[in-house]
């Protein structure tokens, strides 16, 4: 890769650091520590089950919230510092700055993650003293979250490279919860007719699809993913990260910065 | 200036042909999973916890699941589904989020009642909902045309639809044919002409297309029944007069006064079994006709034009 991306990115990775985001592994500690302790006392027979949605849900949550949050401002607040007429002084070009982001939040949320997966495994380990084969599938649930997480970045970063954080977090917030309903909204449109069965197939493609993404209730249920919803789901998330970065990128290109 | 003339092209390029590849891998991921975008899943089911969920926006929540309740039941339909077990608490939900959501009672009356595959069959849920739209709306006259449609056409319940007929016609700029209808409920004559009567005004009084369409294929299916019944009634007066069963359609016809080649709505001639039985020479066309069916025959579930 590009050295100056590296540099961008890792740049990115140390800033989210010092933000002190990655503090949300404590709070998210605290929150699977104290509910395998309690799912250990009330629940009968689905301590693994809820370990593992409850655990799931959060690393997913976490993360999407985290992304938005420092997504929206990776541009905006370079604007403000003026950091940004710095690093774009030197022989950095506009599409480095934008992809060197992209991975650096992208690093920074794999790098959440894995901790989290830690805690996930420890707490499952916790509730059920053993762990099983079967439990391997959660690997596959946070590779589908981290690609849900790439998704969403590149989302933060488009709406970032035109719009304020505040409009930018709403955009991107909408886009996640319409998403979560792509299949629905996918359905919708197959039963319309004409003009509008065009329309609303469009808008349904161009809309992120979380909903294959997400397969944290299956996975709890020890349901296998088959490997070609894995590489589906991969070729998916890389063509729409590459689709909102492209759109970024033009964006960005264009922007006056003066 | 030229170096960003060229990476803007790239990134274009790109962007449309990631949109390319998304959209197509999406189309692919949807072959993989093929339930997925026909789930038929109520998340919640109680009317309350979705009013308070919706913070307030109830009406639009309403006109979402009443939506939802049109799409589920035409899809269905269209599948040739036997059950509808999610229509109920489809329009109960829109009815309790927007209680003046007069359609979604009209559409219960329809599809509710009815038994399968043109309904439901659940006709004391169509009761109750329309009795909970009475309640929320006393001066829609057209609710309790609804509730004595139900009560008569599903039920036979006569006291009960001629009640319901009668309380409509007490409410304010009540169509007058509600009085009527209560009088022949009372002494429930005249079968065919109140049936015509209902389903005709059926389809005056709603603009939606599916129970128009419904109201149509009904008003059909009546003519004949009307008919075979008429030409059957013919058959048998033929057979006390002569001690025979007429050897053709136009000895009857000529025999007993009738048009020489009587025909259903659609314009087939009727056909006479060698037993002297009327029948409708293509019944799939008359999804809801009760007489003149090959013995034995079951009928299609669809309705006049492919709305769906």
């Amino acid at each position: 890769m590009n050295s100056r991306i590296v540099h961008i990115a890792t740049n990115t990775f140390r800033e989210a650091v010092r933000d002190r985001v990655l503090y949300n592994l404590i709070a998210f500690a605290l929150l699977l520590s104290g509910a395998a302790v309690l799912v250990g006392q009330i629940s009968i027979e689905i301590e693994k089950l809820v370990v593992i949605n409850l655990g799931l849900t959060a690393v997913s949550l976490f993360g999407i919230v985290i992304a938005i949050f420092i997504g929206i401002g990776l541009v905006s607040k370079e604007i403000e510092k003026r950091t940004l007429y710095t690093v774009l002084s030197r022989p950095v070009r506009r599409w480095e700055f934008i992809v060197g982001k992209f991975f650096g939040l992208a690093g920074t949320l794999v790098v959440n993650t894995f901790f989290m997966a830690i805690g996930v495994f420890a707490a499952l380990l916790y509730v059920s003293h053993h762990l099983v084969k079967s439990d391997a599938l959660i690997l596959v649930a946070l590779y589908f979250i981290i690609l849900e997480f790439v998704i969403i970045c590149s989302l933060a970063l488009l709406f970032s490279s035109f719009s304020s954080p505040l409009l930018s977090a709403v955009f991107a917030f909408s886009l996640f919860v319409i998403g979560s309903f792509a299949e629905d909204l996918r359905g919708f449109a197959a039963m319309a007719h004409g003009f509008t069965r065009w329309v609303a197939t469009g808008a349904a493609y161009l809309v992120p699809n979380f909903s294959a993404l997400n397969v944290v209730s299956s996975i709890a249920h020890g349901e296998p993913v088959t490997a070609a919803l894995i590489l589906h789901n991969t070729l998916y998330a890389l063509f729409y990260a590459a689709m909102a970065l492209s759109g970024a990128v033009l964006i960005f290109e264009h922007r006056n910065l003066k | 200036m030229k170096q960003r003339r060229k990476i803007s092209i790239i990134a274009a390029a790109c962007l449309v042909v990631s949109l390319a590849a998304s959209a197509l891998v999406l189309h692919q991921i949807d072959q993989l999973r093929p339930q997925a975008t026909r789930q038929e899943v109520l998340y919640l089911n109680s009317p309350t916890v979705l009013k308070r969920l919706s913070l307030g926006y109830n009406g639009l929540l309403a006109d979402i699941y009443w939506t939802r309740a049109v799409q589920y039941f035409g899809f269905r339909h269209h599948n040739h589904a036997d059950s509808y077990n999610l229509l109920a608490p489809l329009l109960e939900i829109a009815a309790h989020l927007d209680p003046h959501l007069v359609v979604a009672y009209h559409f219960g009356a329809s599809f509710l009642a009815p038994a399968p595959p043109n309904g439901a069959g659940q006709p004391a849920e169509a009761i109750r909902l329309m009795e909970y739209g009475i309640q929320n709306n006393p001066t829609e006259w057209r609710l309790y045309y609804d509730l004595g449609f139900v009560y008569y056409m599903n039920l036979k319940d006569y006291p009960k639809a001629a009640d319901a007929f009668a309380r409509g016609a007490k409410v304010p700029d009540a169509h007058p044919f509600l009085r009527l209808l209560a009088a022949q409920m009372a002494e429930h004559a005249g079968e065919f002409e109140t049936a015509r009567m209902m389903w005709r005004a059926t389809y005056e009084n709603n603009r939606d297309e599916l129970i128009r369409e419904n109201a149509v294929e009904h008003l059909r299916a009546l003519r004949v029944d009307e008919d075979v019944t008429h030409l059957q009634q013919a058959v048998t007066r033929f057979g006390e007069r002569t001690g025979r069963l007429p050897t053709s359609m136009g000895e009857l016809t000529a025999a007993e006064g009738l048009p020489p080649v009587p025909a259903d709505p659609d314009g087939h001639p009727y056909r006479m079994t060698g037993e002297g039985r009327i029948e409708l020479r293509v019944p799939d066309d008359f999804p809801f006709a009760t007489r003149g069916l090959p013995p034995g025959y079951t009928p299609q579930p669809k309705f006049h034009s492919n709305s769906q």
